[in-house]
């Protein structure tokens, strides 16, 4: 089975956000670049999927974005272990609608038999490109998914998806499917120095967005008018005991702030 | 006029009030308003629908739609937005509402916007105002080569709206045949938990590492509960697996605007301040006076959160359930 994971190259958690004078979007010259923690435990379950079937099934990893500074994210796949590894290369940002048809086309060509993603990519915080790549590829899918298993005749998968208030929800789906993967889904393993010096040397196979037959009008939505969150007024800090802290705090609560 | 069509979201035979508040706020902002609900008996949300504002209400009523199933929920969604041709459709942000929505987007080839914490309408021009970076910026979004704009908005983040309530919505049935699907709802457990989830909570009180240990949760959860709050805990806290990911606050967790932050041992982290510094009101226990966290919080107390916290829910149940 050839098995895909599309993976997100996005600022490092530590980021301290800056915003472009325009406000077209964030300053990215200083930004660290890691691999999308959810993507994670995509590339992770795709690994030991592949592992668990041992029938010479593959695991390729597919990005979108600029491809000089994001082959990097498939560097690093590859050093996890991914076999195979796509760029489509876009110097633009895309929205998500676009973003999902390209890594669609591209899935549609190689004959993904299942796609793996996070569920969500910590930059833009869409939620929505393994829903759309479902939809575009007409497949079932399920997203913030927690356990996964594979049936015996590799037809059917079973999932538990989580839901509010702790609700697990377990659905069977046929595959070809896309599965969005959520944090405790597994436990992501680490690339040994062997591993990453041998990926450096692995062929990255190239697409554009031509070639995926993407225009303009695949793009449905656009961020603009970015901007600070505005600071927090300042706070103060309480003096006293333990029990004057606990006091003053509620009685502040009830009748400063007024929120109880 | 334009015309907003609201996803209704609903349990045990009631509307869940995060969708009730769109109802409202799309009445109130002059739109026509269309609820869609499904599973059986969907047709009895009628009443509740039309006092919030709703003069229709369109239903799918199919046992397969019992319990969300993203295939089913997703064509019998998208066969109503078609049949209807909205302006907008508005649903709440949640782990259904942004599932359905993207899908339903990809369905329709509409731009899908999530989180949304305001959202303007000028003729057919729908704009909202969503965080990314998990709350370290803000930005505009609008829709382009969409036939309608698919938002899907916070709980509680949009002013009250009310309305004079009206009589019960027109119910229409939607019917479609969904015997075809790829995929199967096996089981649904409901969790134990009969607090509200961490995104549609009014207030929180989360745990940091200062806790110690998993044993001395008690502690935060009596706190939580004097205060009818519910429980959120940090990062090093859940990879420690002293708590559940579904209870992590920050960047890879749960964003969070709640009236009232309680963070009890919490050191503040980037990505820990990102995904709560829109509480209204923050209050930080720590010992260390030097930690970020008091730089967000309104109210900083300084000093052992085993002395603190417990004085603490003896205050708020004096004050509360005398």
């Amino acid at each position: 089975m050839k098995i895909f994971v599309c993976v997100k190259q996005v600022p490092d958690t530590e980021t301290k956000i800056k915003i472009k004078s325009d406000g077209s979007g964030i300053e990215t010259q200083d930004v660290k670049w890691i691999m999308n923690p959810y993507d994670e435990f995509a590339v992770e379950e795709a690994l030991k999927t592949r592992d668990k079937l041992a029938d010479g099934s593959t695991v390729t990893a597919l990005t979108l974005g600029p491809k000089a500074r994001c082959t990097e994210v498939l560097r690093t796949a590859l050093a996890l272990g991914c076999d195979n590894a796509i760029v489509i290369d876009s110097t633009e940002t895309l929205d998500t609608s676009a973003t999902a048809r390209a890594l669609s086309e591209a899935l549609k060509k190689e004959d993904a038999g299942l796609i793996f993603l996070g569920k969500q990519a910590i930059d833009d915080d869409c939620s929505q490109v393994p829903q759309l790549i479902a939809a575009h590829l007409e497949l079932p899918h399920a997203s913030v998914v927690v356990k996964f298993e594979l049936s015996a005749d590799k037809s059917k998968a079973t999932v538990e998806r989580e839901s509010e208030g702790g609700t697990k929800e377990i659905l069977e789906l046929s595959l070809p499917c896309v599965i969005g993967a959520n944090k405790g889904l597994n436990t992501p393993r680490f690339a040994s120095l062997p591993n990453i010096m041998k990926a450096k040397k692995k062929e990255i196979a190239e697409l554009n967005l031509a070639q995926l037959g993407i225009s303009e009008t695949d793009t449905k939505t656009r961020h603009y008018e970015f901007q600070l969150p505005p600071p927090r007024p300042a706070g103060r800090t309480l003096e006293g005991s333990a029990a004057d802290l606990a006091s003053q705090v509620v009685k502040l609560l009830r009748e400063e702030a007024k929120v109880i | 006029m334009a015309k907003a069509l609201v996803f209704v979201e609903h349990k045990n035979g009631k509307i869940k009030s995060s969708s009730l508040e769109l109802l409202r706020f799309a009445k109130s902002g002059g739109l026509e308003v269309v609820a869609v609900a499904f599973g059986p008996q969907a047709s009895s949300l009628a009443a509740e629908a039309g006092q919030n504002g709703a003069a229709n209400l369109v239903v799918t009523e199919s046992a397969e739609l019992q319990n969300y199933n993203p295939e089913g929920y997703g064509k019998a969604f998208s066969e109503i937005i078609k049949n209807q041709n909205p302006t907008c459709v508005l649903g709440s942000s949640s782990v259904l509402g942004k599932d359905l929505f993207a899908r339903v987007g990809g369905l329709l080839k509409c731009g899908v916007a999530t989180d949304c914490v305001a959202v303007t309408f000028e003729g057919n021009n729908v704009k909202a105002r969503r965080p990314l970076y998990s709350g370290k910026a803000t930005a505009s979004i609008e829709f382009k080569n969409s036939s309608t704009a698919l938002v899907l908005v916070r709980p509680n983040v949009l002013e009250p709206r009310t309305v004079t309530p009206g009589g019960p919505a027109t119910v229409t049935q939607s019917a479609l045949q969904l015997s075809s699907l790829k995929t199967l709802v096996k089981q649904v457990v409901q969790g134990t938990s009969n607090k509200l989830d961490l995104s549609e909570a009014n207030i929180i009180v989360s745990a940091g590492r200062g806790i110690k240990g998993p044993e001395n949760f008690k502690v935060i959860e009596e706190l939580a509960a004097s205060l009818g709050a519910s429980v959120g805990a940090s990062r090093a806290v859940v990879d420690a697996g002293w708590a559940p990911h579904s209870m992590q606050v920050g960047q890879t967790g749960k964003t969070v605007s709640p009236t009232l932050y309680i963070a009890i041992g919490i050191s503040g982290a980037i990505q820990h301040l990102a995904g709560m510094s829109s509480s209204k009101v923050i209050v930080a226990v720590n010992k260390d006076k030097e930690a970020p966290i008091f730089q967000k919080a309104t109210y900083g107390l300084v000093g052992d959160l085993f002395e603190i916290v417990p004085l603490m829910t003896q205050e708020f149940k004096k004050l509360l359930h005398s």
